[in-house]
């Protein structure tokens, strides 16, 4: 192996690590509030992506549909709720939130579809659509069993994981998508052409990270998210609603999702069921960081990244096997090291 | 939704053995979900277009998805041999499920007509399947002669990690000496990959003079992609899976200039008129552009019309033998199917034999080449 190879295998690792470290981030912020592990977190890139692809082409992406039919039902969830809690002044509000905004942004996509706008204008419109769908699907699958087990949440995001990839393969079809790119610049350092396509991924990625952290450190509800993930009884006993924290937390991992997407869209082709596949790598990410730590998940996704770049030169056709494997060696060693603790306190 | 289905299908099976007991059933299982659906799709497609009798005998098509996976395909298979009681079984688009389904048809001695290449079969298996696309041999020995005429003596190759991968890499390293190169890298990559460099750059650290990729529909582009953005500049060839149009809408610009064998009625137009298949072709081409858009065509749809050929041709002898539903025919749609002489399809030209359950010859491919966006005849 040569250095510029060398150099070549480590910018394609961290390119693909800075975006399982995105969803590693997702992954964790997901669990620590809500102990939900997000199999669907992969699903958004997947709608993000091909959504972006379809608005390219001039086409209305099927995202809509899903958007606003979700928020239907996860309205008609809320106003039973609120006709038997007799609060019916909830009501306005429920519709505002499930109803209004989805309604609003498939107009905009329906508006904009026909039109080709600008790429940057395209990119904002499919996050606009995908990021409502965190909390709508919050609302529909996991807030009636918000107390259940880690298992049945578990259970649940497998079910919410097949029912939305089946959805895509009906909106979007089985062919996969590869959009246009921001921009066709290179760099080139020394040996290295680098694409603008992954400076905007990295960079993305941080600042990703560094608004996620100003967000945990400087606003109210970032704080209510870490006070729940630390303790979630504390944090209902002053007063943080449980369904507050765990609607946010989705639509915080829906924004990361349909941003990744939206990055990964033009250096990859995106399909139907590609999302399972790259949610999965974030999760190890996690995993490797031992689905606590912020930074340390930040540093196993790019691991991760880094893996499997230098295995799919060295040995390609077991690659998967490879970068799957690590994790067996990681969690022997870290149930060896770490104190067994109890699951949950409410338990 | 699926057992419903069934059940209809049950019900209308059982009320058709009793009123018309001569009519022939086809049980189909294809992809249309899971990774290989965008192939598994045009092969559905196509039987809309395809005749409702065969022999002059009413034929009922029961078509099942088997999710792109090899178990749901024998599932299927069997499902279709046990309640069914199908006349033959076809199938799938997935080289790894049409070989689990060989395995259904030999056991229930049900005539099988793959619609995909398949692996090197045992003789047992081999004795109740027909082949219906060109073997990889036949398709890759176009591409290897062509390497030949233009000199080349090392390739690159990256494919699939899965069975066609093989079936590809086998074909080319076993023509490798009568084309005079060698094949100096065997990679591998997954259809869904999101990044094939590290791959890519091993090929490219060999330096060969022109590389072959074994990949299928729009996952074929990736590392050609990857292949033209790392700044390779020799000839990129590929294999007849990666004929269609998905494969340039994902590749755009960088495939340009990609090089493939396929069957001739994806050029149906530009072929000579003394071309054998030129008019049933070009018929197909225009009815199913008719129906799913123009630029839909496909080799995989092809198949499907052609497989369907093969028993147009066999089961008026079979016919005269049994009737159909019964093991007496199917026994003797095989041995018709093994006899056919010159069935024109839209790939090619069928003569089947006991010893060659393909019956393809060199009049079944051409090479194309990406021009402007469009799969064209290479002259």
């Amino acid at each position: 192996m040569t250095a510029d190879i060398f150099l070549w295998l480590v910018q394609d690792g961290v390119t693909n690590g800075a975006i399982y470290a995105l969803l590693a981030l997702a992954l964790l912020l997901v669990f620590a509030v809500t102990r939900v592990i997000f199999v669907p977190q992969g699903e958004f890139i997947a709608y993000a992506a091909l959504s972006l692809g379809l608005l390219q082409s001039g086409q209305l992406p099927g995202t809509v549909y899903v958007l606003v039919s979700g928020g239907l039902l996860a309205a008609a969830f809320d106003i039973a709720q609120a006709i038997r809690e007799k609060a019916t002044g909830r009501i306005p509000r429920i519709l505002a939130v499930y109803v209004l905004v989805p309604a609003a942004m498939a107009a905009v996509a329906w508006w904009a579809a026909p039109l080709k706008l600008d790429l940057w204008v395209q990119a904002l419109i499919v996050v606009g659509l995908v990021t409502p769908l965190g909390p709508i699907l919050y609302r529909i699958a996991y807030q009636p069993l918000a107390s259940a087990s880690v298992l049945v949440l578990f259970i649940i995001s497998m079910a919410a994981h097949y029912m939305l990839m089946g959805l895509g393969l009906v909106l979007f079809g089985g062919e996969g998508v590869r959009s246009a790119a921001f921009s066709d610049a290179k760099f080139s350092i020394g040996v290295l052409d680098i694409t603008a396509q992954s400076v905007w991924i990295v960079s993305a990625s941080v600042i990703g990270m560094i608004g996620l952290w100003l967000f945990f450190e400087r606003t109210l509800y970032g704080k209510a998210l870490r006070a729940t993930a630390i303790n979630r009884v504390g944090a209902r006993l002053v007063g943080i609603p449980a369904e507050l924290s765990g609607s946010l937390s989705f639509l915080v991992a829906a924004f990361i999702g349909a941003v990744s997407g939206v990055l990964i869209a033009p250096i990859a082709t995106i399909y139907y069921d590609t999302g399972l596949m790259i949610g999965l790598k974030g999760f190890i990410g996690a995993i490797l960081g031992g689905m606590a730590s912020y930074p340390l998940a930040v540093a196993g996704a790019v691991a991760v990244g880094l893996l499997e770049s230098f295995s799919s030169f060295w040995a390609s056709a077991l690659k998967e096997s490879i970068v799957f494997t690590i994790i067996i060696p990681v969690l022997v060693w870290r149930s060896l090291t770490s104190r067994h603790h109890v699951e949950d306190e409410e338990e | 939704m699926k057992r419903q289905l069934f059940a209809t299908i049950a019900t209308a099976g059982a009320l058709l053995a009793t009123t018309a007991s001569a009519e022939i059933t086809v049980g189909v299982s294809l992809g249309t979900t899971g990774p290989g659906s965008s192939l598994g799709i045009p092969y559905k497609n196509a039987f809309q277009l395809l005749p409702t009798t065969l022999g002059g005998q009413p034929a009922r098509y029961i078509i099942l998805d088997d999710e792109s996976k090899p178990d749901n395909a024998a599932k299927n298979a069997r499902k279709f041999v046990t309640e069914d009681k199908v006349d033959v079984i076809m199938g799938s688009n997935g080289v790894p499920s049409a070989a689990a389904m060989t395995a259904v048809a030999a056991e229930s001695k049900t005539p099988m007509i793959a619609l995909t290449p398949v692996p090197p079969l045992a003789p047992d298996r081999l004795h109740w399947t027909f082949v219906v696309p060109q073997t990889t041999e036949l398709m890759m020995s176009a591409v290897v002669e062509h390497m030949k005429a233009r000199g080349v003596k090392t390739v690159g190759y990256i494919g699939f990690s899965d069975t066609w991968g093989d079936l590809v890499y086998n074909a080319i390293t076993s023509l490798a000496a009568s084309g005079g190169f060698k094949v100096v890298t065997n990679e591998r990559y997954g259809r869904a990959d999101t990044s094939v460099t590290g791959q890519v750059l091993k090929v490219i650290a060999s330096n060969p003079d022109a590389v072959v990729i074994g990949g299928s529909g729009s996952p074929a582009a990736t590392p050609h992609v990857a292949l033209i953005e790392r700044g390779y500049k020799g000839p990129v060839y590929h294999n007849h899976g990666t004929v269609n149009l998905p494969f340039i809408q994902n590749g755009k610009k960088a495939v340009e200039g990609a090089i493939a064998p396929t069957g001739a009625l994806i050029v149906a137009e530009e072929l000579p008129d003394s071309f054998p298949t030129k008019a049933v072709s070009l018929d197909f081409t225009k009815r199913y552009e008719a129906q799913f858009g123009p630029g839909s065509r496909n080799a995989f749809a092809g198949y499907s019309h052609d497989g369907v050929a093969l028993l147009q041709a066999a089961v008026p002898e079979a016919l005269k033998k049994a009737k159909p539903g019964t093991p007496e025919f199917r026994i003797a749609l095989r041995d018709a199917l093994e006899n056919v002489r010159d069935v024109i399809g839209t790939h090619g030209v069928y003569n089947m034999s006991a010893g060659n359950h393909n019956g393809l010859d060199e009049r079944a491919r051409v090479l194309v080449r990406v021009e402007n966006g469009a799969w064209r005849l290479l002259k």
